[in-house]
């Protein structure tokens, strides 16, 4: 039949006219070359060159001493900043969204202050503020904590970075349950507590769980605040990216890839639980 | 509730301590000096070329992003072709990936062992595209959702009587996604202003060429010149902030005179 058709010139050229058009969409060929050159051949590129030479050298740079203490100490961000900062992203969503007090608005943003400034100026901000010459941290140090150059510097880098995801996650979806649930829980005798954990928890839980994944991902991942706080101090104050900019400046490119593969599979483990989240809110 | 005010409290301590002194102690320290030793260590040669060079590069990452974020949002929600999941989550990726990840990752295709003979290492090119990948879905996941809502009636009937699909792309899609693209936009800009750890490894750090603003507040930190970083942070953060409210502004009076 198409035989047929394609004896008839007018009707057989439209067609073909139209294929050819569709073949050439523009948008999507400029849009997934743009995406292919910077995502996706980078990122392909990196993975072969860390197995270039088999698995091997990379689990024998993933099992040394230094690079165990910094996956270890990458946890410990983890484990110190993401339970903090969840707790105070959900009471401080719930103060901004349910009550009215004064200087809510100038506390709402604050909030985003993190977002807004260079990791840089983060690691600076605290050692102006918690390093041993500094006016808090002097008095810190006189009582025997060490801030700067330690564990606990990072932290508090860490848990600055990564601190407005919960509260910025958790805010619209307070708004969008609204309160009526909550008047009737507490119209039925529950007290505040009761309420939180039986009714308003369980309808914000995808939030916070965003909130959460978006959390770890940053603390994960943090560099710059971390390198300025933690005097780089190898095998001490060492968390995976410290670990893979140091291997990079000593040449190690084997160390800097299979610590950024790392940290690679656990972005893929991040990206994956965002998309669950994502689908569950909708 | 009685729990509110100590819940306020505490809040407020928690966000005090760990970033409202600390950033309060940096503007502080920046006029420790007074005016003279402020204005000193910001219109120093070096100071000044690093603060050129991150807002010329900033500026160049947000046309790039305003344009190739709007394509790709349209591709991801207009078009259909096999594996648009597999790319619409893969636009996430640079959130998900270490900033020193992302550098490493991009030089290790475009660095000195380039198999297409592509050297970024060290230029400024390597260093807006280091940029470039970090703020990739800012725009992208702006625009994405209006571009959903969006209802086709109208280009329809725009294309029905007779207007090409640039056309109608430009007179009718557009001027629904102006304020998306311009919030996202302003996003990238601070983003890029700010960013340490993608460009650190690619950039080289060479003054005068490819350092920029945060790596020479790095190092200016590391040789213990805090008067200096601290000046040189405050500009950063003020330059961001006048962009930022430019850019709300634009998007208002834009939204005004309905362009």
């Amino acid at each position: 039949m198409s035989s047929n058709v394609g004896a008839i010139p007018r009707i057989g050229a439209k067609p073909k006219r139209r294929r050819a058009r569709r073949r050439l969409n523009a948008p999507r060929v400029i849009g997934l070359t743009y995406l292919g050159l910077l995502l996706a051949a980078p990122v392909a590129m990196i993975m072969y060159r860390t197995f270039e030479d088999g698995i091997t050298p990379v689990i024998d740079s993933l099992t040394t001493a230094e690079a165990q203490h910094a996956l270890w100490l990458t946890f410990l961000m983890v484990i110190i900043a993401v339970p903090l900062n969840t707790i105070f992203g959900v009471v401080m969503a719930l103060l901004l969204v349910r009550k009215r007090w004064p200087g809510k608005w100038v506390m709402n943003a604050l909030i985003d202050l993190p977002f807004a400034v260079s990791p840089v100026i983060v690691g600076l901000a605290l050692i102006l503020a918690y390093g041993n010459n500094a006016s808090i941290g002097g008095w810190l140090v006189d009582h025997g904590i060490e801030v700067i150059f330690t564990p606990v510097g990072m932290v508090l880098a860490t848990i600055f970075v990564s601190l407005p995801f919960v509260v910025r996650e958790v805010i619209p979806v307070l708004k969008e349950i609204g309160t009526e649930q909550e008047e009737a829980s507490e119209t039925l005798g529950a007290n505040s507590w009761q309420t939180f954990w039986k009714v308003t928890l369980p309808a914000i839980r995808w939030g916070v769980a965003y909130g959460v994944v978006l959390t770890m991902a940053r603390a994960l991942g943090e560099f710059g605040a971390v390198s300025v706080v933690s005097g780089k101090l190898s095998g001490q104050t060492e968390t995976l990216t410290l670990r893979v900019d140091e291997r990079f400046e000593h040449f190690d490119m084997i160390g800097a890839y299979s610590a950024s593969m790392v940290l690679a599979v656990m972005a893929l483990a991040t990206l994956l639980a965002m998309n669950i989240f994502k689908k569950e809110d909708s | 509730m009685s729990g509110a005010p100590l819940g306020i409290g505490i809040a407020t301590a928690y966000l005090s301590i760990i970033v409202l002194i600390p950033l309060a102690l940096v503007v502080s320290k920046s006029t420790e000096g007074g005016w003279d030793t402020f204005w000193n260590a910001i219109s120093s040669p070096q100071a000044t070329s690093t603060l050129k060079l991150t807002v010329t590069c900033s500026l160049i990452v947000v046309a790039v992003n305003i344009v190739m974020g709007t394509v790709i949002a349209w591709v991801l929600v207009r078009d259909e072709f096999r594996g648009k999941a597999l790319v619409n989550s893969l636009i996430d990726l640079p959130f998900a990936l270490p900033t020193i990840v992302a550098g490493l990752t991009l030089l290790a295709l475009y660095g000195p062992k380039c198999p297409f003979g592509i050297n970024a290492a060290y230029t400024k090119a390597g260093l807006v595209m280091a940029l470039l990948f970090v703020t990739l879905p800012f725009v992208v996941r702006a625009v994405q959702p209006v571009l959903m809502e969006l209802d086709k009636d109208m280009e329809e009937a725009s294309e029905s009587l007779g207007a090409s699909k640039f056309t109608t792309f430009r007179r009718i899609v557009l001027p629904n996604l102006r304020p998306a693209i311009l919030a996202g936009a302003g996003l990238a800009f601070a983003r890029a202003m700010g960013e340490f750890g993608a460009v650190v490894l690619i950039s080289g750090n060479i003054p005068f060429e490819t350092q920029v603003s945060s790596v020479f507040i790095f190092s200016q930190v590391e040789s213990n010149n805090l008067v200096a970083a601290a000046a040189i942070s405050v500009v950063l953060l003020v330059v961001a902030l006048v962009v930022l409210v430019l850019i709300s502004l634009l998007s208002r009076w834009a939204a005004r005179h309905e362009l």
